[in-house]
């Protein structure tokens, strides 16, 4: 109520001159680092590549005529599966670790928020690093499996598509539990109590409470997951090998590479198509669980 | 309240448990002295000694804190003003929307796009191209700390400012400044660790011989094992906690949770 007083109360001119000073510069940078860039991208993709890379303006569906060749298709469908796969782990793994945080004594639960992001604050390389010492043939892993004599040999875990998950998986799953807990931490008690008190069993009442209210969570964090899993070069280049190629290590390849900038364009479009699905699933998702609400 | 359920424990250690033994492990490594994971011949700092000697490492820390410092100055401020715009100027969800979007678009897209953006006009790759690029994304971050900061604040304050007389700008100097400063520099912290950590989009503006300390781990670690890395991890895991611990003082502990 008071900001709109306060925003009638300002007079015109320096309600103008506060818009241009505070919005002018940010919206100004913003569109010269992302609106154009993204723009030279989608322009890109209709354009030809040239001889020697870079671009030949000349317009063509050429690059999206190649996005649908079914070695592309294969790569974009193995990245979904991989990203997909790694998203339904954190989703199993993330939904107890939550659920149990909203049920720890009410002191507890920030400090146990944050002892979940804290890793995620450390270098993203140096943590996905971490998985080749422990998994490496001369790895902790494998040394331990000869220390208990479940092994002669050196063992190698790394340089298949389990592995790759297993780096996905670590480096985003706090980004699964967080929304996830924020959605379980929204729940009204008073749900759970009145469902008891008509008789269900405390995991019916999970299955037929808890779970559909935090749905929303759910799609969130699936979302933060699985976006950046697909758009991911590092994990498959680090530790998958050359076994696991996915649409991220195509579209450096066209852009660093085979210097192919207009079929990259289309590849790294491919990813932003796949986001905004998602993000449409979601925004529908949200309308219905309001319309029930 | 509702008792907790003892079995949960068991999914929530596991958790933990995934997320800190490979970090664990790392930090006890950085401590052997043979640098293998394999066998541990002894104590040693000596891979302490050998990362701070390393020249490709020290001139990729160089780097990346230019980069770091010129994008957390430069993003603070624009961020800050945006966030105020935001709050105080606009309703436009659409203006919401475009500020947040560094943040939401995948790393990958935002790095080619600048990448062909910067070759389009001619502007030479380097360091300040690694800089604006990563003012890009932290404006986003910086603008959303500030305005929950902003948000949240008694309003009548500013009113009463005003209603004493005080001009517009001499309000936001002795009464909004002052009041979101904590917010600010948590956005200031967040936006300079952000930077340090970044490897995606620094890979693909930094253009040929530019280094950041992140793009100089991934050619390390595509080798192999590499033993300074395991000290580099201790190091740059130290600096990240921290921040965390420096921004909890200033903001709390929820908007820590909240900006991850």
């Amino acid at each position: 109520m008071t900001k709109r007083l306060s925003k009638a109360d300002r007079s015109r001119p320096t309600r103008w001159v506060g818009r241009l000073l505070t919005l002018g510069p940010g919206g100004l940078y913003l569109t010269l680092f992302l609106a154009v860039p993204l723009a030279v991208i989608v322009t890109y993709s209709f354009m030809r590549r040239g001889t020697f890379g870079g671009v030949v303006y000349q317009p063509t569906l050429e690059n999206y005529r190649r996005a649908v060749d079914p070695l592309f298709l294969r790569i974009l469908w193995d990245s979904v599966r991989i990203g997909g796969l790694t998203t339904l782990l954190a989703l199993l793994i993330g939904y107890p670790a939550a659920f149990a945080i909203t049920k720890l004594p009410t002191r507890w639960r920030l400090p146990a928020l944050v002892a979940i992001v804290l890793p995620f604050w450390s270098n993203f390389l140096i943590r996905t690093y971490a998985w080749i010492v422990l998994l490496n043939r001369e790895g902790i892993l494998s040394k331990a499996l000869r220390a208990v004599g479940l092994t002669d040999e050196p063992v190698g875990f790394l340089y298949n598509r389990g592995s790759v998950v297993v780096g996905l998986l670590y480096a985003y799953l706090p980004l699964m539990i967080l929304p996830l807990y924020a959605a379980l931490d929204r729940i009204d008690p008073a749900l759970d109590e009145a469902s008891a008190d008509l008789g269900a069993k405390p995991w019916r009442t999970f299955i037929r409470v808890t779970v559909p209210l935090s749905l929303p969570g759910m799609t969130a964090g699936s979302i933060f997951v699985f976006v950046p899993s697909i758009g991911n070069f590092v994990v498959p280049e680090l530790l998958g090998g050359g076994q696991a190629v996915m649409v991220g290590n195509l579209i450096r390849d066209q852009f660093l590479r085979a210097r192919d900038w207009p079929f990259g364009a289309v590849l790294s479009l491919s990813i932003v198509g796949l986001m905004m699905i998602l993000l449409v699933v979601q925004a529908v998702q949200l309308k219905r669980t309001r319309a029930h609400a | 309240m509702p008792r907790f359920r003892r079995w949960l424990v068991f999914p929530l250690l596991g958790v933990y448990g995934f997320l800190y033994v490979p970090i664990v492990i790392l930090a006890v490594l950085s401590f052997n002295e043979s640098g293998l994971p394999t066998a541990w011949t002894g104590f040693s700092t000596k891979w302490y000694g050998a990362l701070f000697s390393n020249d490709l490492i020290l001139r990729g820390a160089r780097t990346t804190l230019v980069v770091a410092l010129g994008a957390t100055v430069l993003a603070t401020i624009i961020g800050t003003l945006l966030a105020l715009g935001l709050e105080r100027y606009s309703r436009s969800v659409l203006f919401d929307a475009f500020a947040i979007a560094p943040a939401v678009v995948p790393d990958i897209v935002l790095a080619i796009g600048l990448l062909a953006f910067y070759t389009m006009i001619q502007f030479t790759l380097g360091t300040v191209s690694v800089l604006f690029a990563h003012v890009t994304f932290n404006i986003a971050f910086v603008t959303a700390v500030v305005r929950t900061r902003l948000h949240n604040f008694d309003q009548q304050l500013e009113e009463a400012s005003l209603d004493l007389g005080a001009t517009e700008l001499r309000t936001f100097f002795r009464v909004t400044l002052p009041l979101i400063a904590p917010g600010i520099l948590a956005a200031a912290l967040l936006s300079f660790t952000l930077s340090v950590d970044e490897f995606v989009i620094a890979f693909f503006t930094r253009g040929a011989g530019v280094e950041t300390l992140p793009t100089v781990i991934y050619s390390m670690v595509r080798f192999g094992i590499t033993p300074e890395i395991n000290a580099l991890a201790v190091v740059l895991l130290g600096l990240s906690f921290t921040v965390v611990v420096v921004s909890q003082r200033l903001i709390g502990l929820r908007r820590v949770v909240d900006n991850a």
